[in-house]
């Protein structure tokens, strides 16, 4: 399989405050790659350094051949690199509709469009006209990863999309995700509920104190050694 | 009768006022930034339209067509390359660099065009009145003046709510770092904001030259007539600034008509009043 | 235990500057001996302004409340004098002092209804209340409307024997001045409000939840800088003899130019405005013939201070040469070699 995108040797900082180490990994074209750890491993750090959100390196993260590292976020959208952020985030002075449009008027030309994003999520049709902040959890992250999808990203990453919902939303939502990859859309998946994750994807990462700890296969991963690279015991 | 006249010329001055406070409001709404050199810039517009009728023999009005879109250039050019980069959690470098703005637009236009005051002709709509019963008309141009701001506030109503410009607009207001990962230059998006809020005054500034003299000290006056229209009318409310316009004009039509000395502190006082017992304006915000 | 660690706020910088200070201080008090009355009055209008942009500094630049309308107080002040001198018939250094009680009187309903306005808008909101009173001193007939008024020759020479006596009385006035507003910012400072004022800066949400009380402590600093500008106002007014709306209520001269010495000196910093005062008088002895050329390269200067060396020249002379003249903060000095030598003086 052929890399979409690679990281090599990312540190990433807040302030004086070192939160990544030479981290290296690498996703596939149309692969799902699940990334664990426990809470301040640095995942959605690494996010936000691939979706540019965080400086770094220029040559420290590369898309589709083409060295990244620090681009704008705008801009890496138009790349192809859709991130969706933890906690949701939507716009509250917008409505459903209009955070599912805005989603889509500064991206990629492609399959998905407002019909097929309704298609995924039959409830947001229902709720169109209201205001984000007035959906259930669950809604809301449906509309995330629909205002994501907009844009028709190459590389989607999905920060903590289960936070805070309840497990019957949680499946629900995992659900779908074949429907989203099906194009060949390569989704990273961050997650601290490492058997959904690990179910979802093809690989796996766990990272601990800002550095890769595993890399496998995510059906194949013990959960000894799994437990090991997560926990550090 | 008489005072019914004057309440009247107050309500369409009060369309003016409206055009300073959306500017304002637009900013405002936008990137939390409040201009002190708005005012100025006003002004500035009335001195180009200045230029620009003299030099090419046009109407005022017919000069907005080159004088809104270069103010709207030089308002995303500012907040580019210089406002931009004093937006953060301090409230003070926005604040004191666009104060220095003001001083240095104020004192530029009393170098080039002198202290004299100034007016654009307009011709013969200067004087035209509509006759309403033998004690009552409205002139023309007030009237033009008025319906050009609900127009103006009508348009700019619609560009928020109902275009991807506006979408923009409001998704950056609301988080401007989320906003980029939708693929919306935040920058770029307060350029624009800028950009439309002096074509926003500059119409206001070719009005406010056509109706009475104009000089370069006028540019504060008018920053506080547009501010106390904004806060009467109620924060983050397109209409209310109309409101907030019409407001204070009429509040300064009765100080004058009781004593001409009272006519701006009477503005001021309706602002006070307002702020003492309805600090939220008449129209706030709504959660629509 | 004992030494290892000490609690201290001045540094041997600061303390070298605070005998200096002290000297320059002494040598100011005698310079009626040595001066000029041209060089007094000059003095004088620095004392001024220094005190302005002191008081403006505690507003804007430790407590948050970013006023471009102190030129309110500089006017109430002014007009107060002149009202209790010739109305009231006070001697001027007895109606001076009374016009700064009667500016932080004056402040605290203006708080009342300026506070309902957050961060840039209570800005442009003291510019109207600063318009209020300008139109409002410009109804008051016996103290000449519009055009404004005098101060009587019978007051004026009744100040003290001769005007020498009376330029001398002036001068020490504004010394005193200073030292009263920088004295009382330094002191409010330090104290635990002084604290609570940092704790607000940094985190105004947190230091409310915290139980400070954040609407009177800003009340405080404003009623204490209504009344340092109304007497700095007053002091004004007596040395030029003459009041009018216009001059009394300047944005230009009281607001405008103090701002910029505070900017150029240092925003947030006690020396700051002491520093900007000086560097504004040297560029105005140098440059004010330019006009309005000279205040637009005022408006730069000061926005690209702004921009590139936000914190000024004190900030600029702090973060260089790592010292505090006035320090604000107790520091925690600690002796290293102490704590090697006695391990268990860390745990206490």
């Amino acid at each position: 399989m052929r890399d979409l995108l690679t990281v090599s040797r990312l540190d990433a900082f807040y302030g004086d405050f070192q939160a990544l180490f030479d981290v290296s990994l690498r996703i596939g074209d149309g692969e799902v790659v699940a990334i664990v750890g426990s809470n301040g491993a640095g995942k959605s750090t690494l996010l936000k350094s691939i979706a540019g959100q965080i400086a770094t390196r220029r040559d420290a993260i590369s898309f589709d051949g083409e060295a990244i590292g620090g681009e704008r976020a705008n801009l890496l959208l138009k790349r192809g690199i859709s991130l969706v952020p933890e906690g949701r985030r939507l716009f509250p002075s917008l409505s459903v509709e209009e955070n599912l449009q805005i989603g889509g008027e500064h991206g990629r030309k492609g399959p998905w469009t407002l019909a097929r994003v309704y298609d995924l999520f039959p409830v947001l049709a229902e709720r169109r006209n209201q205001r984000s902040t007035s959906l259930s959890g669950g809604q809301q992250q449906m509309v995330a990863i629909g205002r994501a999808l907009m844009s028709n990203p190459r590389l989607l990453l999905c920060d903590e999309i289960s936070l805070g919902l309840a497990p019957i939303i949680v499946r629900e939502i995992y659900a779908r995700l074949p429907q989203i990859t099906g194009d060949g859309m390569s989704l990273v998946i961050v997650e601290q509920d490492i058997v959904q994750a690990l179910a979802a994807s093809g690989r796996v990462y766990c990272l601990q104190e800002g550095r890769v700890t595993l890399e496998g296969d995510s059906q194949s991963v013990s959960r000894e050694m799994l437990a090991a690279a997560y926990f550090g015991v | 009768m008489d005072w019914l006249n004057s309440i009247l010329q107050g309500v369409l001055v009060g369309g003016l006022y409206a055009m300073f406070a959306a500017g304002l409001s637009l900013i405002f709404g936008v990137m939390r930034l409040v201009n002190i050199a708005h005012g100025d810039l006003v002004v500035m517009a009335a001195y180009l339209a200045l230029v620009v009728t003299q030099a090419l023999g046009m109407g005022p009005l017919a000069s907005l067509l080159i004088i809104a879109p270069l103010m709207a250039v030089i308002g995303y050019g500012l907040q580019r390359w210089l406002l931009n980069r004093t937006l953060g959690d301090d409230l003070l470098p926005p604040l004191l660099v666009t104060f220095g703005l003001s001083v240095i637009i104020q004192n530029g236009l009393l170098e080039i065009f002198s202290p004299d005051s100034r007016k654009l002709q307009a011709g013969a709509i200067e004087t035209a009145t509509i006759p309403i019963t033998p004690d009552l008309s409205i002139g023309v141009l007030p009237l033009v003046q008025f319906l050009v701001a609900v127009a103006m506030i009508g348009a700019l109503q619609a560009l928020f709510y109902r275009t991807a410009w506006g979408r923009a607009f409001r998704a950056t207001s609301d988080d401007q770092s989320t906003v980029q990962l939708v693929g919306v230059d935040n920058r770029h998006v307060f350029g624009l904001a800028m950009g439309l809020s002096l074509a926003v005054i500059s119409v206001a500034g070719v009005f406010l030259a056509v109706r009475s003299n104009f000089d370069p000290s006028m540019g504060p006056a008018r920053l506080i007539f547009g501010f106390e229209a904004v806060i009467i009318g109620g924060l983050g409310n397109l209409w209310g600034t109309l409101a907030g316009g019409v407001v204070l004009g009429v509040a300064q039509a009765i100080g004058a008509k009781i004593d001409p000395g009272w006519q701006l502190l009477a503005g001021h006082l309706a602002f006070l009043i307002v702020l003492a017992v309805r600090p939220e304006g008449f129209f706030p915000k709504v959660q629509a | 235990m004992s030494g290892a660690f000490t609690i201290t706020r001045g540094t041997r910088v600061s303390r070298i500057l605070a005998v200096g200070a002290f000297a320059a201080l002494a040598a100011l008090a005698c310079a009626p001996l040595w001066a000029q009355a041209s060089s007094l009055n000059l003095l004088t209008q620095i004392f001024a302004y220094v005190a302005l942009a002191t008081m403006w500094n505690l507003l804007a630049g430790f407590s948050g409340l970013v006023s471009v309308g102190q030129q309110a107080y500089v006017g109430i002040g002014g007009y107060a004098l002149f009202a209790l001198t010739i109305v009231g018939g006070l001697h001027p250094l007895v109606a001076l002092v009374a016009a700064g009680v009667i500016g932080g009187l004056i402040a605290i309903p203006v708080a009342g209804l300026l506070f309902r306005l957050r961060g840039a808008y209570f800005a442009i909101g003291s510019w109207v209340v600063a318009e209020v009173f300008r139109l409002l001193a410009s109804q008051i007939s016996s103290l000449g409307g519009g055009s404004g008024t005098s101060l009587p020759a019978r007051i004026v020479t009744g100040m003290a024997d001769g005007r020498q006596a009376r330029e001398f009385m002036i001068y020490w006035t504004g010394l005193a001045l200073v030292m009263v507003v920088l004295g009382l910012t330094i002191l409010l400072l330090r104290s635990r409000w002084g604290l609570a004022l940092r704790a607000i800066h940094h985190n105004e949400l947190a230091a409310r939840s915290n139980g400070v009380e954040v609407t009177r402590i800003k009340l405080l600093v404003y009623v204490v800088a209504g009344f340092g500008t109304a007497m700095a106002g007053a002091l004004i007014f007596l040395q030029k003899l003459r009041i009018s709306p216009d001059a009394a209520f300047s944005v230009n001269d009281w607001t405008a130019f103090v701002i910029f010495m505070a900017v150029i000196g240092g925003v947030g910093r006690i020396e700051g405005p002491i520093i900007g005062a000086i560097l504004f008088f040297f560029l105005r002895q140098a440059l004010s013939d330019l006009g309005s050329v000279y205040l637009m390269m005022l408006g730069l200067v000061a926005i690209v201070i702004m921009l590139r060396a936000p914190r000024g020249v004190a900030g600029w002379v702090a973060d260089r040469f790592g010292f505090e003249p006035v320090p604000l903060e107790r520091r925690l000095a600690s002796s290293k070699p102490n704590i090697e030598s006695k391990p268990e003086s860390a745990h206490v």
